[in-house]
């Protein structure tokens, strides 16, 4: 399926969907509450069937926090970019979509423990890499710790 | 392996730690095994031992520098990270590396795969209790990394590569020396079946041992020879050509078995088809430069980039996120060890306690790529 057949079909499950074709991939950015009803469909969904979740990640833009999936079908062969933003900067939380691909667990482990987004109905949530007493969240921008060298 | 101090759960359940420090994790992994008698109930993996925040650190570094931290994620595979890197700065700039860097950046790249599959064989038989094939993989791999050595200066960590091209040309003597170890490893590689693949007791242990099926291994996020061995089209040079792949021609190895011995299979072929890689190019390396001019202080356009690669295990993926300043904002390494490494609770479940160094072994983890 090329971009403006996956926009088509996107926008029937997401009407409030917008769209950026500037990069290698088709991004699409959705509200956090439409989240896992979405994720469901685009993986359920016979003319999609968006199986592979290569990479999830979050980006910290000081006023919201931004969830980035990428998607490819392995069949299909098309991927999908999908991006969610969380407004709550003091207490984010969004969705866990460890359901519809379990490689999720362990990103979303590490999302938390360097972000600090809770998942929802997420099996073990848990700090993957840092120690549980750990003092706040590394990946944000506003993190500092006193044995921090400024380069 | 020590008990922990709450050793027996209600069940009956005994909790043994495997790690941090055990030579068939091969590195500072750390595995806490619920086990009956001595079935693998279940598996947790408690990891963070070799964290350096990697990703952090690119924040505060510009993208030529970058590049080079990242040779200390995967160092078996580092010449295809920096490459990772520098095709996404590429990428942004909308520039591309000169035939001749391409060349020589493919060349490097399957001489490094070569030299980390020789290693995974070396330790898989060393797993499984001998130690003979670590003498005769090494016979190769000393090769191969005084011919790394001799071009990039370094014979583990090359950090050769520098947005636009690479660093050097290639030193006088690299074309015959390549061609002599292709003509070594092509008499020698009979000796790698003598020793271990015909071996019985080997077999025995690696033929329906850690079964992963292809529906798993997707949803998993498996890729690289784990995923390949349970019948996934995954390798990201036919995929997503880089580099000049796509003009040459080697075979994307498939199996459908799921099961150690079918990850064991696939390796051993893709050692072949590198073979066959170097053949093709290393008489048709392109004249010119090796490095394309590019501006001294690299600055991409605001906007995500991401770039995949294939490494010895499995695709890499380097996402940029870019600001318009001389740093990235926020640089994210999707490392296929992390995944690769989130299936083995599960095909480890119901399996025994002596299986699980098969599957390590096979699964071919590298632990400074997981917690980077």
């Amino acid at each position: 399926m090329n971009a403006e057949e996956l926009k088509h079909k996107v926008t029937e499950l997401c009407p409030r969907a917008t769209y950026d074709e500037t990069g290698e991939f088709l991004t699409t950015l959705i509200a956090a509450p439409d989240l896992l009803p979405v994720m469901q469909q685009l993986a359920k969904d016979n003319e999609l069937h968006f199986d592979f979740l290569f990479c999830l990640t979050c980006i910290d833009w000081k006023d919201h926090f931004m969830m980035v999936y990428h998607l490819r079908s392995t069949d299909l062969n098309h991927c999908l970019v999908v991006k969610a933003k969380i407004t709550d900067t003091t207490n984010p939380e969004i969705e866990s979509v460890n359901d519809i691909w379990r490689t999720a667990e362990f990103h979303e482990d590490e999302v938390y423990d360097m972000f600090g987004v809770k998942f929802l109905n997420h099996p073990n949530l848990r700090r993957l890499f840092l120690e549980a007493d750990w003092n706040g969240f590394p990946l944000r921008k506003n993190y500092t710790d006193e044995n921090m060298i400024k380069l | 392996m020590l008990l922990a101090p709450d050793h027996i759960t209600e069940e009956g359940e005994f909790i043994i730690n495997m790690g941090p420090q055990h030579p068939a994790t091969h590195g500072v992994l750390h595995l806490k095994i619920w086990l009956d008698g001595e079935t693998i109930k279940k598996i947790e993996p408690q990891l963070g031992y070799i964290h350096r925040s990697i990703e952090k650190m690119c924040e505060s570094l510009s993208y030529r520098q970058f590049i080079y931290v990242t040779s200390r994620m995967d160092y078996l595979s580092a010449h295809m990270n920096n490459q990772a890197c520098a095709l996404a700065v590429e990428k942004g700039l909308q520039i591309e590396a000169t035939p001749r860097a391409q060349a020589i950046r493919v060349l490097l790249g399957e001489l490094t795969r070569l030299s980390s599959h020789l290693l995974w064989w070396a330790s898989t038989g060393l797993d499984l209790g001998g130690i003979t094939p670590f003498f005769y993989a090494f016979r190769e791999r000393e090769t191969i990394n005084t011919i790394l050595e001799e071009t990039c200066g370094t014979r583990l960590t090359q950090n050769f590569i520098v947005p636009g091209g690479v660093m050097y040309d290639i030193h006088p003597d690299f074309q015959k020396k390549v061609k002599d170890l292709i003509k070594q490893f092509r008499a020698n590689y009979h000796e790698y079946d003598e020793i271990l693949t015909g071996n019985v007791i080997f077999q025995n242990r690696l033929k329906g041992v850690g079964y992963i099926s292809k529906e798993d291994a997707i949803s998993y996020g498996c890729t690289g020879p784990t995923a390949r061995a349970s019948g996934i089209s995954c390798d990201i040079r036919k995929l997503a050509p880089y580099d000049g792949y796509d003009k040459l021609k080697f075979d994307e190895v498939i199996l459908s078995g799921g099961d150690c011995w079918a990850r064991y299979q696939v390796r051993m072929a893709e050692i072949i088809q590198s073979l066959n890689i170097l053949e093709q190019l290393i008489d048709n390396i392109p004249e010119g430069d090796f490095l394309a001019k590019t501006k001294n202080v690299v600055k991409l356009n605001k906007g995500d980039i991401y770039q995949r690669v294939e490494t010895a295990r499995g695709e890499l993926g380097v996402y940029i996120v870019s600001d318009g300043a001389a740093t990235p904002y926020r640089c994210k390494f999707r490392s296929p060890n992390f995944s690769n490494l989130s299936a083995i609770p599960h095909i480890a479940k119901g399996a025994k306690i002596g299986d699980l160094m098969a599957i390590m072994a096979t699964v071919d983890l590298v632990i400074p790529d997981i917690d980077r």
